[in-house]
This record gives structure tokens, C-alpha cells and sequence, in this order.
């Protein structure tokens, strides 16, 4: 195409995923999400893929894991509520060693909760999609540019790493317009999928994707092989961004749509001369540790901005073994953080000496 | 040169178009040019599919310029279900003059369709919105399937065509010339007259009508 055209969020993950070679969509409608269902009902037939409302997330998701099985990309989406409910499917992926994208448009909780933006389902991505040891790979955009390359890098690293991939936005993010270029994402070796159950046509012997380990020592060998991967997956996929960190003495960490605004308050803090910066980590999990880790030996004190109550606070301590101060400010229930908040805020944790 | 408040030469004005063409900026920026020309104007934010950005974010600064406002009561709540505003019939019967913003399909024109006999009793006049940057509706033949899904939806007829093309905060005059053409095509096949193009104020493009971005900014 070459030529930008306007998107909401929501549209430009469905696009971008169709453009990854996905044709397969399971989902259920959930406010703020559900303009991507609707441009995947409408355009998967045109296509050649298949679009279809299951009755329940719970059988979306499963549908996922039939899908995934036969080596095909497969994507379902959902908000908040509509993952939880999908979590128990999330689980058996991920203990199948299966590839799929997994869409969190968020909206706040817990419970019903609302149908505005929200951040609140950071520690369910990062830390539990699901019961058993586990993770999967999540991806925090920060625009819908950034969506359009970041959903066919999911799909990548899904099919690399053999387990799921969650695109973790929110309402804001799936709702608001952008221009947005799908530029030619650079193709990655994907490995082949040597494991699926697609027909062995009699001349191999058949494949089973299974999560069942009745012998203890059999599953604690399975897990262990998959935290070998997750190591990898740390060593070599974590992506991050920085703005102005280089001389800063309070950074800012933030992600999604909430890092844009963090990036406005950084910019006015300078003009007040504080000096603030901006570390945006892009994977949430696997965490950006080590690089957090150097600009504490730089920077005074650490302030997470996040639309919830403070998910991500223990893990940037975590990540810079508490050598500084980590501060939060955050909205939450559906509100939006203003950059005069954070701002107001970065002034009272740098206490003018910043 | 026409302006934006020519356009309500009935008592209802309809601006429809399909999503994200721009159609809530277009019905505000028309709002205020009516209550600007010393008339009595509402705008109706008949919008019940979509809860996000919407005429509804603009309440306040609307009543500050004497625009009246008719807002779905659980519009930007946490109540997400499709509602019409309380004052619903003002739109058909309240003084002065009346914009009705609509939700941009089939879906979102049914609520056309349910009081279709008021807009004829009242005299309405319908306008489709098209932006030649809008993914799917970009081209004519895709804007056109629209617009004739919202006729059927609503068993209204449409009046003219509104060139709304922009890129938001990254159009520049070059995207608002190039566009031109595309309207024209669309203005031909739907057999409707194109009545003008916009571009956003800043831009201040010759022959344009300027309309003031009024969407919710973030950051």
C-alpha cells in the first residue's frame, strides 16, 4: 500500500494478524474490543479465512487450542472480564506448547467492572494466564503504527517459542484513530512445525498435543524444558524504548497508551528542568531487567505510571534490586492519567532536587 | 463560498458516514456555526453503538456556545447499553435547528429507521461524510456500499456528499487536494451532489471549509 490510512486500534490488530498469514479468528463480543471481531466477521470470508462467534469465550478459546494443534495461526480476542474466563484454555496452550495470539483490549475491574481504558490486568498477563508453571510472551504497543508491527511479531515469536502471545492494549488504544503504514515487517525464520497434527498421510508416526502428565518425574522434565525456552525468550527477545534517560535523574516507566502520556509529562518536566526521562518497556513479560537495572546506577529514583494500582512497581524493585526509590502514580476504574498529573506528581517525588 | 451552517436548510440536518470518517467533528463544527449565525440549534448524539469518542465529550464546551445538547443518559458511563437521549422528540419539535449525528452503518442508521416517519413530518436533509484515508471506505466503491446500507437501514434519502478526507494530526494539503478526485468518483456513482471539501483549520487550505478538530486529546 505504502500510503497511510486511518485505523482505530482495534481494526489495525485484526488487519495486522490477516496480514500474518492468520486465517482463523474464534472470539466473543466484549466491549471495548469489539470492532475487532466485527472487521474479522467482515473480512476473514473475503479472504480465505474463517471468522466465528463462538457462544463463550471459553469455547473460543478452546477452539484456539484445536486450531493451534494442526499448526495454523489462530487468534481470538477479548477485554478483561472475557479473558479470565479464557484463562483456563490459556493454561492447556501453554501446557500443549502451542503458538497463538491472545488480544487483552483492556477495561477497567475487577468484576464486570467498566468499559473504559484501563492497565489492571498487568499482573494476570505477566504473571498468571492460567494455573501451573507457565508463561506466555506479552506485548505492550503503544500506538496503532506500533500495533500493526507488533502483532506480526507476536505471530513470530508464538511460533518460534511454541506458546502463546498476548497483545496487551486497552480500551484508549482500541478505540482511538491513527494513521498507520503496514510496512513489510522483516520476515524471521520460523522453525517448522514438525509437531502439529495436520494428517501424517501413514508415512510418520502421529504427532499428540496433549497437557496430561500422569507421572510426576515425566511433567517436572516437560516444565523444565520449557523454562529452558523462556530462558532464550529472555536472553533474545526482550524490546524496550527510551526517551531522555541518558542524564535522568527520575525516570518515568511506563507502557501502552499510558507511556504516551508519561512521555507529554517527561517533556514538560524538562521545560520546568527536571530532569526526567522515559524507559517504555514494549515486552512486559519478558521484562526489560538488566537494561532497568543500568539506569539505576544512573538515575535518582524510579516512578511507574500505569492506569491501576501499582502492578508493575514490584517488578521494576525486582528488576533494579531496590538499589533506588520505585514511586507510582496511577488512575484506575477507567480513568485516564492527565501529563499535568504526572506531572504534579514527578515535582513531588523529585522534591525540587531531582 | 458555502458555509457549514447552509447545510441546514430543513429542520433536521443528518450527518452520517462511515466510522471514523469524521462525522462527529463535522456535526459539532456545524452546531456551532448554526448557534453562531444567532439561531437556536441542538445536536443529537444519536451515536449508540460506539461509547468512546463521541459528540457526548463535548457537552460542555457545546452549552458554553449555546448549542443545546441531547446526550444518551448513560453516554460515557460505565452502562454500556444502546439508549437514546431522554429529549429525543426536541430533535423533531424543539425551536431553531436540529444535527443529528449518527453512528456510522447499517447498525448504528437502525436508530434512523425506528423514527423515520418523524424526519419526513419534520423535513431532515442527510449528509454521508467520506474520508479518502479511512482504511476499507477509502476507496468510492467501499464508501458507496455504506451508504447504501445506511439508506436501507434507514429508508432516508441521502443529499450530498461532505469530503471529510484527513490523516488527524499528520494531514497535510497535499492529502486534502489528492482527495478531491476520490469524492468526486464517489459523489458520481452515488448520483449525489459534492457539496464541499473541509481541512482541518490549521491547515488553512483554499477553497476549503476549516473545521476545528474537537475529538478528545489524551496526551
Amino acid at each position: 500500500m505504502g500510503e497511510k490510512l486511518l485505523m482505530k486500534g482495534n481494526e489495525a490488530i485484526a488487519e495486522a494478524a490477516i496480514r500474518a498469514g492468520c486465517k482463523l479468528f474464534f472470539g466473543y463480543p466484549i466491549t471495548p474490543q469489539t470492532e475487532l471481531a466485527e472487521y474479522m466477521a467482515k473480512q476473514m470470508p473475503k479472504r480465505g479465512g474463517l471468522s466465528l462467534q463462538a457462544e463463550s469465550e471459553i469455547a473460543a478459546i478452546n477452539m484456539v487450542l484445536g486450531a493451534a494443534s494442526t499448526g495454523a495461526r489462530v487468534i481470538t480476542s477479548s477485554s478483561s472480564p472475557g479473558i479470565s474466563l479464557k484463562c483456563e484454555g490459556i493454561s492447556y496452550i501453554i501446557g500443549s506448547d502451542l503458538p497463538c495470539v491472545i488480544v487483552n483490549v483492556q477495561r477497567g475491574g475487577p468484576g464486570l467492572g467498566g468499559i473504559q481504558p484501563a492497565q489492571s490486568d498487568y499482573n494476570q498477563a505477566t504473571k498468571a494466564l492460567g494455573h501451573g508453571d507457565g508463561h506466555a510472551i506479552v506485548l505492550a504497543p503503544n500506538s496503532v503504527q506500533e500495533i500493526a508491527t507488533l502483532v506480526g511479531e507476536a505471530f513470530d515469536l508464538a511460533d518460534i517459542y511454541r506458546m502463546p502471545c498476548m497483545i496487551l492494549a486497552d480500551g484508549a488504544l482500541g478505540q482511538m484513530m491513527e494513521p498507520v503504514d503496514f510496512e513489510a515487517k522483516p520476515a524471521r525464520e520460523i522453525p517448522a512445525k514438525d509437531w502439529a497434527c495436520c494428517g501424517h498421510g501413514g508415512k510418520r508416526v502421529h504427532n499428540i498435543v496433549n497437557s496430561l502428565y500422569i507421572e510426576p518425574d515425566q511433567l517436572e522434565k516437560i516444565v523444565l524444558e520449557r523454562f529452558e525456552r523462556y530462558k532464550k525468550l529472555e536472553e533474545n527477545e526482550v524490546k524496550y524504548e527510551e526517551y531522555l534517560t541518558e542524564d535522568a535523574d527520575i525516570v518515568l516507566v511506563a507502557y501502552g497508551i499510558t507511556a504516551r502520556i508519561a512521555k507529554t509529562a517527561v517533556r514538560n518536566a524538562r521545560k520546568k528542568g527536571i530532569k526526567a526521562g522515559l524507559f517504555r518497556p514494549i515486552t512486559l513479560y519478558p521484562f526489560p531487567k538488566k537494561e532497568l537495572n543500568a539506569l539505576a546506577d544512573k538515575a535518582n529514583c524510579f516512578l511507574s505510571v500505569e492506569m491501576n494500582m501499582g502492578q508493575m512497581v514490584n517488578d521494576i524493585k525486582l528488576a533494579i534490586n531496590c538499589k533506588k526509590d520505585v514511586y507510582h502514580y496511577g488512575r484506575t476504574g477507567g480513568m485516564i492519567p492527565s501529563p499535568e498529573e504526572i506531572l504534579a506528581k514527578i515535582e513531588e517525588v523529585s522534591g525540587g532536587n531531582a | 463560498m458555502i458555509q457549514l451552517k447552509d447545510l441546514a436548510t430543513e429542520k433536521v440536518t443528518v450527518i452520517s458516514g462511515p466510522y471514523g470518517a469524521g462525522k462527529t467533528n463535522v456535526a459539532v463544527n456545524l452546531a456551532m456555526d448554526i448557534a453562531k449565525s444567532g439561531q437556536i440549534c441542538r445536536i443529537a448524539d444519536l451515536d449508540i453503538v460506539n461509547p468512546y469518542f463521541r459528540s457526548a465529550d463535548n457537552a460542555k464546551m457545546l452549552d458554553a456556545m449555546g448549542v443545546q445538547t441531547m446526550i444518551p443518559e448513560f453516554a460515557n458511563t460505565n452502562v454500556d447499553i444502546p439508549a437514546l437521549p431522554p429529549n429525543y422528540h426536541m430533535l423533531f419539535n424543539g425551536e431553531g435547528k436540529s444535527v443529528a449525528d449518527v453512528g456510522g452503518d447499517g447498525d448504528g442508521a437502525a436508530v434512523l429507521g425506528l423514527s423515520h416517519d418523524d424526519y419526513i413530518e419534520a423535513g431532515y436533509k442527510m449528509y454521508f461524510v467520506y474520508n479518502r484515508y479511512r482504511y476499507i471506505t477509502a476507496e468510492p466503491e467501499g464508501a458507496l456500499e455504506v451508504l447504501e446500507e445506511i439508506k436501507r437501514a434507514s429508508g432516508l434519502e441521502f443529499h450530498g456528499i461532505i469530503n471529510n478526507s484527513n490523516l488527524g494530526a499528520e494531514t497535510t494539503k497535499e492529502h486534502i487536494l489528492n482527495s478531491i478526485p476520490y469524492a468526486q468518483k464517489l459523489a458520481e456513482i452515488a448520483n449525489l451532489p459534492l457539496l464541499f471539501t473541509t481541512a482541518p483549520d490549521w491547515l488553512a487550505v483554499e477553497n476549503t471549509i476549516p473545521i476545528t478538530d474537537i475529538t478528545k486529546k489524551l496526551f
